[in-house]
């Protein structure tokens, strides 16, 4: 394969950036050193039969502007199921904007959502969500198996009274224990450190036994030992679940994901073309295997 | 104090205002850690000052001025809560708003009232002497309807309070609870009024949640041990103030006040001492 001639343009504000990865299990089980080595691991069908083909997600030609800060320009972006979609891009780009518009946190000024076939707000509670930063205050009077606990709210019926039940207890136990943090359950969320609040949060999304597991820059604050473990769990998660992921670090996540776009106001999603692997591995330090790119 | 406890035995009135310093912890106790921990202060201030509009039309009209206020605290409950849910911004210099409108219209009602305008002074600084048997009965129906209301959402508004983006995700009707919660919160201040008056209300609304909060991790550890400092702080500024003669509402606040600075102090070093330890057990 001759190299390709494309160029990658970070500085360009308003140029269209499209990073496209394709993943293919076989041939990432072939490079040395990559997390999805264990062939054995791999479900040669990553989701249960009852989804069908049709997107989890299907992002149509949505705007969004602040104000008059125009954040998001006619973005369309597909998500089948058992995809591991990365989305990065530059602070601002509207990486953040695009993920509360796939949760129904906000309306898009434009264009039509779906998530699951039906609008984002119906939907929401089949999506197990990891914000980047916790929106409640460090000090509230709560144990890590409580804020977990809370994950289930919703799973009943809407109006479910009460305290949490005797099954959310277990099931919140058994979310930690999936996120190796079993031995915080009864600590105050206060005091965690970096690493143990995002393991928890990540814990608190699954309790609600999601479809889709969107996070968003869930290793911004923690080293990179707990982020490898991080990542080595979204990988196994996976198999069963559709991840949607921002990150700021691209060669990092290029050797988990299956898919990588890029957003910086626009985001424009193009087939694969074939492109000579060493060299995108030499650019991202990942194993990544076909990358297209566009300018706008 | 000891003349106090002789005269408590004798006096109906004594026993009545005992009864609404028990009845008023219930709501200080209940309601007191959301307002705390959602750090809604300022707001239950707004809708206790506004109340004055309430009291002060109801006392115009002939009507029960309890009734008044309940009425009062409510729309202002309610206003509050629709103007942080919509407008967002300059928030603070709305409630402020409210807080003095309500309280203008009290005091232009008062003043046009016929009569002795020595009401006016209870309602701000409460007098918990002068609570008749009827408004008790009131009281204690409203602590029901708090109870009730908070045990039977209890999760809702405990993930409302927590992390609304996240109960919105979970299909909480974030917007309902919020609005409920702050209605609560109007029902505790009317109820307090009665007990210390309307401008000493945030004291007993915050300070017996807030010490609670220096040493517990649980919201509703948190409810229990409020309780247990509101009926601590009424009944024994009722005692302290009985024997010279001061007025009890002002007695109570100043009890709460000293013991919440002293647990602030405590507490503190209680932290640092805890983090000295364990730093120099590590270090060995």
């Amino acid at each position: 394969m001759g190299a390709p001639s494309y160029s990658i343009v970070l500085t360009g504000a308003v140029s269209i950036h499209v990073i496209l990865y394709a993943f293919d299990p076989a041939a990432m089980a072939r490079i040395p050193g990559n997390p999805f080595i264990d062939t054995s691991t791999i479900d040669p069908i990553p989701m249960p039969s009852t989804m069908s083909d049709s997107p989890v997600i299907r992002v149509e030609s949505v705007s969004f502007s602040y104000g008059e800060t125009l954040v998001l320009e006619r973005i369309d972006l597909s998500i089948t199921a058992g995809e591991f979609v990365g989305l990065v891009g530059p602070n601002a780009g509207g990486k953040s904007t695009l993920l509360k518009l796939i949760l129904g946190l906000i309306e898009p000024q434009s264009g039509r959502i779906r998530v699951l076939g039906r609008p984002p707000r119906e939907a929401a509670r089949a999506i197990g969500y990891v914000p980047q930063f916790p929106s409640f205050p460090r000090d509230f009077p709560i144990c890590v198996e409580e804020v977990v606990a809370m994950g289930r709210i919703g799973l009943g019926s809407r109006w479910s009274l009460g305290w949490s039940s005797r099954a959310d207890r277990v099931a919140a136990r058994q979310a930690l224990a999936k996120v190796e943090a079993a031995d915080l359950a009864r600590r105050p969320i206060g005091q965690l450190s970096g690493g143990q609040l995002q393991r928890v949060l990540l814990a608190r999304a699954l309790v609600g036994e999601p479809r889709i597991l969107i996070l968003d820059e869930p290793t911004a604050n923690i080293d990179q030992r707990a982020e490898n473990d991080i990542f080595d769990l979204l990988a196994e998660l996976n198999q069963r679940l559709t991840i949607l992921l921002v990150s700021h670090d691209i060669a990092f996540i290029s050797e988990y994901v299956s898919r990588v776009a890029c957003l910086n106001r626009t985001l424009t999603c193009h087939g694969t073309s074939a492109i000579d692997g060493d060299t995108i591995q030499h650019l991202y330090g990942g194993h990544v295997r076909q990358v297209e790119h566009q300018h706008g | 104090m000891a003349e106090f406890f002789t005269a408590l035995a004798t006096y109906g009135f004594l026993q009545s205002a005992l009864t609404a310093g028990l009845l008023a912890s219930v709501g200080c106790g209940v309601i007191g850690p959301f307002v705390v921990v959602k750090r809604i202060a300022f707001m239950a201030g707004g809708i206790a000052h506004s109340v004055l509009g309430g009291m002060g039309a109801a006392l115009y009209f002939g009507v029960d001025p309890f009734a008044g206020a309940l009425m009062a605290a409510i729309c202002s409950a309610l206003l509050i809560g629709a103007v942080r849910l919509s407008w967002k911004t300059q928030e603070d210099t709305l409630i402020g708003a409210l807080w003095a409108i309500g309280m203008a219209i009290g005091v232009l009602f008062i003043a046009k009232t016929p009569g002795y305008s020595s009401d006016l002074m209870s309602f701000l600084f409460g007098n918990i002497l002068l609570v008749p048997t009827r408004e008790l009965w009131w009281m204690a129906g409203l602590d029901l309807v708090l109870v009730a209301t908070v045990a039977l959402f209890y999760r809702q508004f405990m993930a409302v309070t927590f992390d609304e983006e996240f109960a919105r995700l979970r299909g909480v009707p974030v917007a309902l609870f919020y609005l409920l919660l702050l209605c609560l919160v109007a029902v505790t201040v009317v109820l307090l009024i009665q007990v210390v008056g309307l401008i000493l209300v945030i004291a007993l609304l915050t300070l017996p949640a807030a010490i609670a909060g220096h040493y517990v991790h649980s919201l509703g550890v948190m409810m229990l041990i409020a309780t247990g400092l509101g009926a601590l702080f009424t009944t024994l500024g009722l005692a302290l103030s009985f024997g010279p003669d001061l007025p009890a509402g002002p007695t109570m606040i100043l009890l709460a006040g000293g013991v919440y600075i002293l647990s602030a102090l405590v507490s503190r070093q209680l932290h640092r001492r805890r983090a000295w330890r364990q730093a120099t057990a590590v270090s060995g």
